[in-house]
């Protein structure tokens, strides 16, 4: 027994060779990719555990172009897996095999920056950090920055809602997006959200940021700009056990300090990073924690004074404050490098993204250890401390057999956990095609039911991304069949390795 | 407090109405303290009372999060994160001792904290983390959760926030709450409406701890908060006139609780939301000026059609907050795209169309 996923499996020809004539009439030379050879590079995003091979790759290069390549689906009823940079962790931008694959990396254009109103309007295939290099010489900065800054695109980070090191303070992707244009399935341009900020009628920015491409397809994104602020200084503190760890950042939130990043790492994740980064990190502690301030000179030397008087009372064995802004950049070097750092330990690794109430980080972390043991692979654990987000590394070894479905199944066991303490399955990697069962787990039936009606007031046939981040009530069915009788193998029909 | 016992049949109570409403297409009026009744358009219908569906259900400073059923009071939540040297960052207006936290969110109106230059700034929908509606198919429904961070599902507690009961009744709501700054000072200036605007979009443009401004009848307000240092470094860098700390709060509650003189003119009152960085209105009648020029508060009687004209060739929108919307309605009228998917979403939560009929748009459903 096995729950289909729709648009999975072998593609079929003739409707290729058809789909492909319509929308090759109807774009310029190039824009459509059809062989395998071509569109092969796109069969997966950043969880490049799954894979599928899309009918169609189309690759438009202006706004019309993705309003002609929608109109030409939304009339032949074909699917649309809208896709930035790829570099998602869930999924959300695997292929429809049924569908076409709508790649908008060459809408990477950054249209205008106004220092005087601190906002930039961009095309969503613009790189999040080329938005901050560009505001730079304003002295601003785009604040959300997630681990693959470098690489995503505001699109992609509109659809998942991405977050970073600094939301804490800063916000997510949601509290630093004043607008975006996009196209319905239908072609029909829409703008959602202004340059004010509030809109009239119902606040449908709310619904499309974090909608995982079936809402609308992002073509332009207005972004609020930061003041960079004037000094930054990061404190690395070391503590014997990670439980202490977790009461001390509880202590730091009392006080009524808002550091700009709150993160964590176990001795597992430092011990997996330092040998490639040289962070410096304090590798005999169970758990370190960076905390940095910013502001003014006089503020951050405040705060930084403040925090580590708290960490200190707290149980921190060892603080060291970054001297220089080279160190500080050397201090979160390591963090943000730990997934190349997986990948450079094991030949494969799988990233979680649970949120969880910090007040159980102890007992989840306690819970994690044991699950190593059950299912024999190793997992060092970072962790954006401040908001309670989990980002769990299953370290394993595709070629080994059953080690992809045991890394699968210890996710799902994370998971679950994040799901019974009172959290989420997902911070802000996306639901995707992932942690698509777990949703089953996390909201019950009328819920979900009101979900597809979101997406049915925006998409009324399902054909933006279908499949993705909301279960049906069937899937959900036979999940819970699965669930209770035979261990968990969420996608048999896709292909592994 | 009250008991779970009572908690259930209250909330079994609500339901039964809503499902005999619904059965019955008959319209529903949800309203609760009735703090906001100016606001929007009429509307008619059957009183849906939600207020004994009311209490803390957790509090846990150390997360930052605040979860209470709707008809919770709001003066009760804002004492109970006093306690805890915590607030609502986004400074909601109360109008009225009998505000409850259902109706904050419903109308999403924010105060002078909306419009800070600081880091963390938002409105009422930034810090709604998960929500409880009771829908026109009697259900509850289970929004978000009760963390920092969580993209799982739609996003649909948020998009409660300012929905004006027209989605259902918003039952629960869980917030992200902060620490209330060390230090606060207010500084005032003799400035025109223009130079006024542009200081406050220089302040802006670097992270000067500016949590609040409101300029009128030839002077700007400023009030800075954060920590010691950055508060001090700033008073000295801006200078003008100090208000002390008792008079500072009094004078921003006036401005967040619209007690202050020019909000009691016998005028129909405009609230204008535009980019800050919009020149001056040049509209006629008497300004307000909140959120560093995001906000303009306009008494005027001029016509809606011009007042939302100008608003519109500025990038923003004209409401007629008070004073009787008439056939131009309350909101400015959305573009066809948009106004078709609110209207399917409307009648995605509420098939028969029975809460607050017209309270947000008086034509199609909602």
């Amino acid at each position: 027994m096995h729950i289909p996923v729709e648009g999975t499996g072998p593609v079929d020809h003739r409707l290729r060779r058809r789909a492909a004539a319509a929308l090759q009439g109807a774009l310029p030379p190039g824009a459509v990719l059809v062989e395998d050879e071509d569109t092969r590079p796109y069969e997966c995003d950043g969880l490049s555990i799954y894979r599928q091979s899309p009918m169609l790759v189309v690759l438009p290069e202006t706004e019309e172009q993705v309003a002609t390549t929608l109109r030409t689906c939304s009339s032949l009823g074909l699917p649309v897996v809208p896709r930035g940079a790829g570099t998602g962790l869930s999924g959300g931008a695997l292929p429809h095999s049924g569908g076409v694959l709508l790649s908008l990396a060459k809408l990477s254009a950054i249209l205008e920056i106004d220092p005087r109103a601190r906002t930039a309007r961009v095309q969503t295939g613009a790189r999040n950090l080329a938005i901050s290099e560009a505001a730079a010489a304003h002295g601003l900065f785009y604040a959300p920055d997630p681990s693959s800054q470098i690489a995503c695109t505001i699109g992609g980070n509109v659809a998942e809602n991405s977050g970073g090191v600094h939301c804490l303070k800063y916000g997510l992707t949601g509290n630093n997006v004043l607008a975006v244009r996009g196209l319905t399935i239908g072609g029909e341009p829409v703008t959602i959200g202004s340059a004010a900020l509030d809109s009239p009628g119902l606040d449908l920015l709310s619904v499309v940021l974090g909608s995982e491409g079936m809402l609308l397809v992002v073509t332009e994104v207005l972004v609020k700009l930061m003041p960079k602020p004037a000094c930054a200084r990061c404190i690395m503190a070391s503590f014997g056990d990670v439980e202490v760890a977790g009461k001390a950042v509880a202590a730091v939130i009392a006080a009524g300090v808002i550091p700009a990043g709150l993160e964590m790492m176990d001795q597992a994740a430092t011990r997996m990073v330092e040998p490639f980064v040289h962070a410096g990190y304090d590798l005999n502690a169970a758990a370190i924690l960076l905390c940095e301030s910013d502001g003014t000179a006089e503020e951050v030397a405040e705060e930084i004074a403040r925090m580590s008087e708290i960490l200190r009372a707290a149980g921190a064995t060892r603080i060291s404050v970054s001297a220089n802004e080279a160190e500080r950049l050397r201090f979160w070097a390591g963090r943000k490098n730990a997934f190349p750092a997986a990948g450079r330990v094991s030949p494969d690794y799988y990233c979680m993204d649970g949120t969880i109430p910090r007040r159980h980080l102890g007992h989840v972390l306690r819970a994690i250890r044991e699950m190593e043991q059950k299912y024999a692979l190793a997992c060092p654990n970072v962790f954006h401390a401040g908001d309670g987000n989990l980002h769990p590394l299953i370290l394993f070894d595709a070629n080994d057999p059953g080690s992809v479905e045991r890394a699968e199944a210890f996710g799902a066991d994370i998971l679950e956990l994040c799901i019974a303490v009172g959290g989420t399955v997902t911070g802000e990697h996306g639901v995707g095609i992932e942690k698509i069962n777990q949703l089953c787990l996390q909201f019950d039936a009328p819920t979900r039911e009101a979900f597809f009606g979101v997406r049915r007031a925006f998409d009324p046939h399902g054909l933006l991304n279908p499949g993705k981040a909301i279960p049906t009530l069937h899937r959900c069915a036979e999940f819970g069949r699965l669930h209770v009788h035979q261990g968990r193998i969420p996608f048999p029909t896709l292909p592994r390795f | 407090m009250t008991s779970p016992a009572d908690v259930a049949a209250v909330l079994s109570g609500l339901t039964e109405q809503v499902r005999a409403a619904a059965a019955g297409r008959r319209p529903l009026r949800i309203r609760a303290g009735g703090t906001k009744d100016f606001y929007g358009n009429p509307t008619t219908g059957e009183l849906l009372d939600p207020r004994e569906y009311s209490g803390l259900v957790a509090y846990e400073p150390t997360e930052l999060v605040l979860t209470a059923r709707c008809g919770t009071p709001l003066v009760l939540i804002a004492s109970v994160l006093d306690e805890r040297g915590q607030m609502l960052a986004f400074e909601p207006p109360h109008f009225g001792a009998s505000a409850t936290l259902g109706g904050c969110v419903a109308a999403g109106l924010a105060g002078p904290r909306r419009g800070a230059f600081v880091p963390g700034a938002g409105g009422v929908r930034d810090f709604v983390l998960g929500a409880k509606l009771l829908n026109g198919r009697a259900e509850v429904l289970s929004f978000g959760g009760t963390v920092m961070k969580n993209v799982a599902g739609y996003d649909v507690s948020r998009l409660l926030a300012g929905s004006l009961g027209t989605l259902g009744v918003v039952l629960e709501v869980s917030l992200k709450v902060a620490p209330k700054p060390v230090a606060e000072e207010t500084r005032s200036f003799e400035l025109g409406e223009a130079a006024a605007l542009d200081q406050c979009a220089t302040w802006a443009g670097k992270p000067w701890p500016v949590t609040a401004t409101a300029w009128y009848g030839g002077r700007l307000h400023v009030r800075l908060s954060g920590a010691a240092s950055a508060v001090a470094l700033a008073c000295d860098a801006f200078g003008g006139e100090r208000t002390g700390a008792a008079d500072g709060a009094a004078f921003w509650a006036g401005i967040r609780e619209q007690a202050q003189p020019f909000f009691r003119r016998q005028l129909p009152l405009w609230r204008i939301s535009l980019p800050a960085t919009a020149p001056p209105l040049a509209l006629p009648g008497e300004q307000l000026i909140e959120w560093g020029g995001a906000l303009r508060w306009l008494a005027s009687g001029a016509d809606a059609a011009q007042t939302r004209a100008r608003a519109a060739a500025l990038g923003g929108h004209a409401t007629l907050f008070r004073g009787n919307p008439g056939s131009a309605g309350a909101f400015t009228p959305l573009p066809p795209a948009l106004a078709r998917i609110q209207a399917r979403l409307k009648s995605e939560f509420d098939p028969m169309g029975i809460f607050n009929p017209g309270r947000m748009y008086a034509d199609a459903p909602g």
